[in-house]
């Protein structure tokens, strides 16, 4: 039924790689957007059977990476309230703050409930399971998992599960990828376009890069066959001259992508200007919960205050996010900032570029 | 951290289900999907199905591949 061993090798693949290795073209920069492609391509090896010609850059798609300190200190300020239980996903326990060696991990082992979920519903749970406390959930993530924070809210508010809010810092690729493209040294050639969150938006969501931008793009699966033959397309087009929109992961990206989805997250958040690491504040990029929800809101429940600028620091993440930089490019990467001690996010989170670079070997 | 994986449909009660991958069981959402029966397959973000996996599409997307690779065959 699933035919993953084709997507993740088909016949003849190696040929392809051969053919995207001898076409006669310059330099292509090509960005996967996505930290799951950046993690999937570290993972098999990809970049090391292509020649000087593929340049694969990662992208801002990786949300804890994108996570500002900003945020991350709100965090660790709600961490120290004792009626509070913060439900997080995993990759969010090591990112440090402003405050050189606080995490919420350092928290954890200090006595603070800190608590790893799955699921936006394990926090509903968590917070059924604990009426005595307030249960905050840490709303990470792009179109692919903010459904599910949306399902969490819609269950929060049937099920009156009152000490339940989400600390929403969802974020939106659109606005995020229309910043780079408008940036004045902005120099990408094609763009990877992330296969789970296209699930979600369809590849509607993602034609403009080809439509307003005139860059060739494509939305890939995650199998190694996924990515070889997205990146032959890129170059192929780039090589040949021509601006194409083309769906590889067709098996489960439509056109409309999953209106169900989107119309529930629709129902419950709407876009803000918000902060992202490095870069700072972006129009309409986030996702705030409305109004008529701000009792789900743990904005409005503690009256957090968002900051609306972001300090720069010797940690080189935010020019990663860009592509502007490779990891082996910051003066911290490998030294002073590694998986167990990480100074900023791209290292902390698994599909972080650090991360992938450090643990996949670009040393 | 956008990481989906596959599951096959074992059972479904209302907008749950439990969803299985080589004997291991899991509940999940399956708030997104329209008309979803025991065994079939789906594609699982953080405890929410995101799309259901369709066998048709599945053999398009091979194609596509397939297109791909012969058009290499040709330029090499």
């Amino acid at each position: 039924m699933q035919h993953l061993d084709q997507f993740k090798k088909p016949e003849d693949i190696d040929k392809v790689i051969y053919a995207i290795n001898n076409m006669k073209t310059r330099p292509i920069k090509i960005m996967e957007i996505c930290g799951t492609h950046t993690m999937a391509i570290a993972k098999s090896g990809i970049k090391s059977l292509f020649n000087e010609n593929v340049k694969l850059i990662s992208g801002p798609g990786c949300p804890v990476c994108v996570t500002p300190n900003d945020r991350i200190d709100k965090i660790l300020e709600l961490v120290k309230n004792k009626d509070i239980i913060i439900a997080t996903y995993g990759d969010m326990l090591k990112v440090p703050g402003t405050k050189i060696g606080e995490s919420l991990e350092k928290h954890k082992a200090m006595g603070a409930r800190v608590e790893i979920v799955y699921s936006a519903m394990d926090a509903i749970e968590l917070a059924k399971n604990n009426p005595n406390k307030e249960v905050v959930f840490l709303g990470i993530g792009f179109e692919t998992t903010t459904p599910g924070s949306a399902i969490a809210i819609e269950v929060a508010s049937a099920q009156k599960v009152n000490n339940f809010s989400v600390f929403s810092m969802h974020k939106l690729c659109e606005p995020i990828l229309r910043f780079l493209g408008e940036m004045e040294d902005f120099d990408i050639d094609g763009f990877l376009c992330p296969g789970h969150v296209s699930i979600i938006i369809g590849e509607k969501g993602f034609e403009f890069l080809t439509k307003e931008y005139g860059i060739p793009s494509v939305i890939a699966g995650f199998e190694g066959g996924d990515l070889v033959t997205a990146i032959y397309k890129i170059m192929s087009m780039i090589n040949e001259g021509r601006v194409e929109f083309v769906n590889e992961y067709k098996r489960l990206v439509t056109y409309r992508g999953n209106e169900l989805a989107w119309n529930m997250v629709l129902k419950y958040f709407e876009p803000t200007d918000d902060l992202w690491r490095g870069i700072g504040l972006v129009k309409s990029s986030g996702l705030k919960i409305r109004e008529e929800y701000s009792k789900y809101d743990a904005v409005k429940k503690f009256n957090i205050t968002l900051g609306t600028s972001e300090n720069i620091t010797v940690c080189r993440c935010g020019e990663i996010i860009k592509g502007k930089k490779e990891p082996i490019e910051c003066p911290l990467f490998g030294t002073t900032c590694s998986p167990e001690n990480p100074v900023g996010p791209c290292m902390v989170s698994s599909e972080g570029a650090c991360a992938a670079y450090y643990k996949y070997g670009r040393l | 951290m956008c990481l989906a994986i596959p599951l096959k449909i074992a059972e479904i009660n209302g907008k749950e289900a439990m969803a299985e991958i080589e004997g291991v069981k899991r509940k999940i959402r399956i708030d997104f999907i329209k008309e979803l029966k025991v065994g079939d397959y789906v594609i699982v973000h953080a405890g929410f199905a995101i799309e259901k996996l369709d066998e048709k599409l599945a053999l398009e997307n091979m194609e596509l591949i397939k297109e791909v690779t012969d058009a290499a065959l040709r330029s090499i």
